[in-house]
């Protein structure tokens, strides 16, 4: 009976294309646009997850900033910074001694400089980084040839360097073998600096909201040297302004940065009278950032919710107009023996149908915008297959909702006059 | 009309009133008595306002009297619910319209069909029946054709394999003939005795044109709701029916 009233339903939706599309294109662009939200919501969620796991999510950032005043307005005037307003390596070892049991280590980078490495012809774009060990752990670097970093670099400050691929195979054609060993020049202000490679990482495309277009030759890769050996070299890179505190797994970050920012702002900083420490925890930004992104993708799906409304009205009329043009049909299927019940099925059965044929258009309409738009934000994502399951119900059951009152109106006709009906 | 023949329909005090209760109230039957009897070829005549569309809404069970008893083969559907009646219209009735009355852009197979599929038969038991039906009233070769493909004559015929599907106590026809013209009417006739000669099929026959009552085997008159007379059909039997002039015989 319910396959008969399938068949039946989609031969009447057939007989008259053009109203049965007009009808459903409420429910298409309803369910369009949720689908559509959704894969965008989800790519970018993927995304953003992708780069926190990049950036370290369970990372306290500490830099150095001025204090404001009791308005909460940093002054302007403020004076000279001098050498021990500055961060020292003495206060990072404290730090790490303090809360030995809740960080995994203290990241710090100085960066030297970006510049252009030439070898007659070739070229190679370079970012000189001085990292220490927690911080190069955290870049997750690969290497592929050579060594790595090594105590010996950490606590003597070597003038060696790591180099990514990409600058091999600019300045030595790939070779990797024939890199390694050879100096890395850099003329910096007035000074010229020279390290040695030692080794060769993987460099690894970021993904997600950092990541920069441009061509293969041209892309800006690090070169790792200790960090000891950047702020060595000049008076510039010597004072220490940002780090960034690895907090354990388990441990909850903003409580962490709340310790460390009493710490250093209650204890450390507390007769500084121009400088303080800002702390704070990529967690907490990021969930703020995450709650805007939810509210922003509800208030679309809202949207796309009223166009369903409106769709499933525009059933609902047309199920009336299509009960009214079929009297004379209902009555004679009354007189063959159709039971109200039978009458009231076949009629909400054409609504479930017009329904979830909109919904699986719309699903497949919303799946293509989706996709189109994550990829235009250079993010991936795909709705989950529950979530389009959910929408092809959730369509199915307003075709029930949507098309009760006509089907009922239909069910209770008098067969004798709806057989007299012109 | 035997006593030990089996009664299809018998009705006793039929009343049927209209806007029970209010002013403009109107009783339309006035205590109608009606026998049919298994196999015989019945018809009632009356003029239009002579209550022969209500008493035949009543006795096809989409109508039910006011008053009076009514037991269809056996069951009294005086008091039946409306499940109960739709039940047994589709096990026992067979409707035939004046206006045909089949489903649109539907095939006269699938139109056949359509009662069986209400009695809960399975797809291919319909089918085959649908079509051996179909033979019967000679419309096999069109059995896929839409009623819109359909000259009138046609279409009736379809309407009464459907009426058939079921093998029902009694085929109901309201004016079979009355939108059809006296060369296909007459076809239609000779269906009709067909099936009551060869197959034994009761059929009561709702008209206004004595002419055509005077071929079945009997004729209850009804006038101003109430049944004045029943003679035997004149022609009744009367040689087979040629194709030809319409009522006439031989």
């Amino acid at each position: 009976m319910v396959l008969e009233n399938i068949k039946l339903a989609l031969t009447a939706l057939a007989a008259n294309k053009l109203r049965t599309l007009l009808t459903m294109l409420g429910i298409i662009i309803g369910i369009a646009s949720v689908i559509a939200i959704m894969t965008v919501g989800n790519a970018m969620n993927n995304n953003m997850q992708d780069s926190m796991n990049d950036l370290g999510i369970n990372n306290v950032t500490v830099f150095l900033t001025t204090k404001t005043d009791d308005n909460n307005e940093s002054s302007y005037n403020v004076r000279k910074i001098k050498d021990s307003d500055y961060f020292s390596l003495e206060l990072l070892n404290e730090l790490k001694e303090k809360y030995k049991g809740k960080i995994d280590g203290v990241s710090l980078k100085q960066e030297i400089g970006s510049m252009k490495v030439k070898d007659k012809k070739k070229y190679a774009n370079i970012t000189l980084l001085g990292v220490n060990r927690t911080a190069f752990n955290q870049s997750k670097v690969k290497i592929m040839a050579g060594r790595s970093l090594n105590s010996d670099d950490y606590v003597n400050a070597t003038n060696v360097v790591l180099v990514s691929d990409k600058y091999v195979d600019s300045i030595y054609d790939g070779d990797t073998e024939s890199a390694l060993g050879k100096p890395l020049e850099v003329v910096i202000g007035n000074n010229y600096y020279t390290y040695t490679i030692v080794g060769v990482y993987e460099y690894q495309e970021k993904t997600g909201m950092f990541s920069v277009g441009g061509s293969v030759k041209d892309i800006q890769t690090e070169a790792y040297v200790p960090v000891l050996t950047a702020m060595h070299q000049n008076k510039d890179n010597k004072h220490i302004e940002e780090f960034e505190v690895v907090v354990s797994a388990g441990e909850d970050p903003d409580a962490t940065a709340e310790e460390l920012r009493e710490w250093l702002n209650g204890v450390k900083y507390k007769n500084n009278d121009a400088y303080e420490a800002y702390v704070y925890s990529l967690k907490a930004e990021a969930e703020q950032v995450q709650g805007m992104l939810n509210t922003l993708r509800f208030a679309f799906m809202g949207i796309g919710a009223i166009s369903l409304l409106v769709g499933g009205i525009g059933v609902m009329n047309i199920m009336i107009v299509s009960v009214t043009e079929r009297t004379r049909e209902i009555g004679t299927r009354k007189a063959l023996g159709a039971t109200n019940g039978y009458i009231r099925l076949q009629f909400i059965t054409e609504a479930v149908v017009v329904c979830a044929l909109g919904g699986i258009i719309g699903i497949i309409l919303g799946l293509g915008m989706g996709i189109g738009v994550s990829s235009l934000l250079q993010c991936k994502g795909m709705p989950s297959v529950s979530g389009i399951v959910g929408c092809v119900l959730f369509s199915m059951a307003f075709g029930v909702f949507f098309g009760y009152y006509p089907a009922n109106k239909a069910a209770k006709l008098n067969p004798i006059e709806a057989l007299r009906y012109e | 009309m035997s006593s030990d023949r089996k009664t299809v329909i018998d009705a006793k005090g039929i009343v049927k009133k209209f806007n029970i209760g209010k002013e403009n109230e109107l009783e339309i039957l006035h205590g109608i008595d009606i026998k049919v009897y298994e196999g015989e070829f019945v018809s009632i005549v009356g003029t239009s306002g002579s209550g022969k569309s209500t008493l035949m809404n009543i006795l096809g069970l989409l109508d039910k009297p006011t008053e009076g008893e009514y037991v269809l083969d056996g069951t009294d559907v005086s008091a039946a619910r409306d499940d109960e009646l739709s039940h047994i219209r589709n096990q026992k009735i067979g409707f035939v319209f004046q206006t045909y009355n089949l489903v649109a852009r539907t095939s006269a197979l699938k139109n056949v069909e359509l009662p069986m599929l209400y009695a809960g038969m399975s797809s291919r038991a319909r089918r085959e029946k649908a079509e051996k039906l179909l033979e019967i009233v000679d419309m096999k070769e069109r059995k896929d054709h839409t009623p819109d493909e359909l000259s009138g004559g046609q279409k009736q015929r379809v309407a009464i394999a459907r009426s058939l599907g079921n093998s029902p106590s009694i085929i109901l026809a309201d004016e079979p003939t009355g939108a059809l013209d006296s060369k296909t009417g007459r076809i239609i006739m000779d269906l009709f005795h067909r099936l009551n000669e060869e197959q034994g099929i009761t059929i009561v026959l709702i008209t206004h044109s004595n002419e055509l009552a005077e071929e079945t085997e009997r004729v209850l008159t009804l006038k101003d709701g109430n049944i004045i007379g029943e003679r035997k059909g004149a022609n009744y039997g009367f040689g087979k029916y040629k194709t030809g002039a319409y009522g006439a015989c031989g």
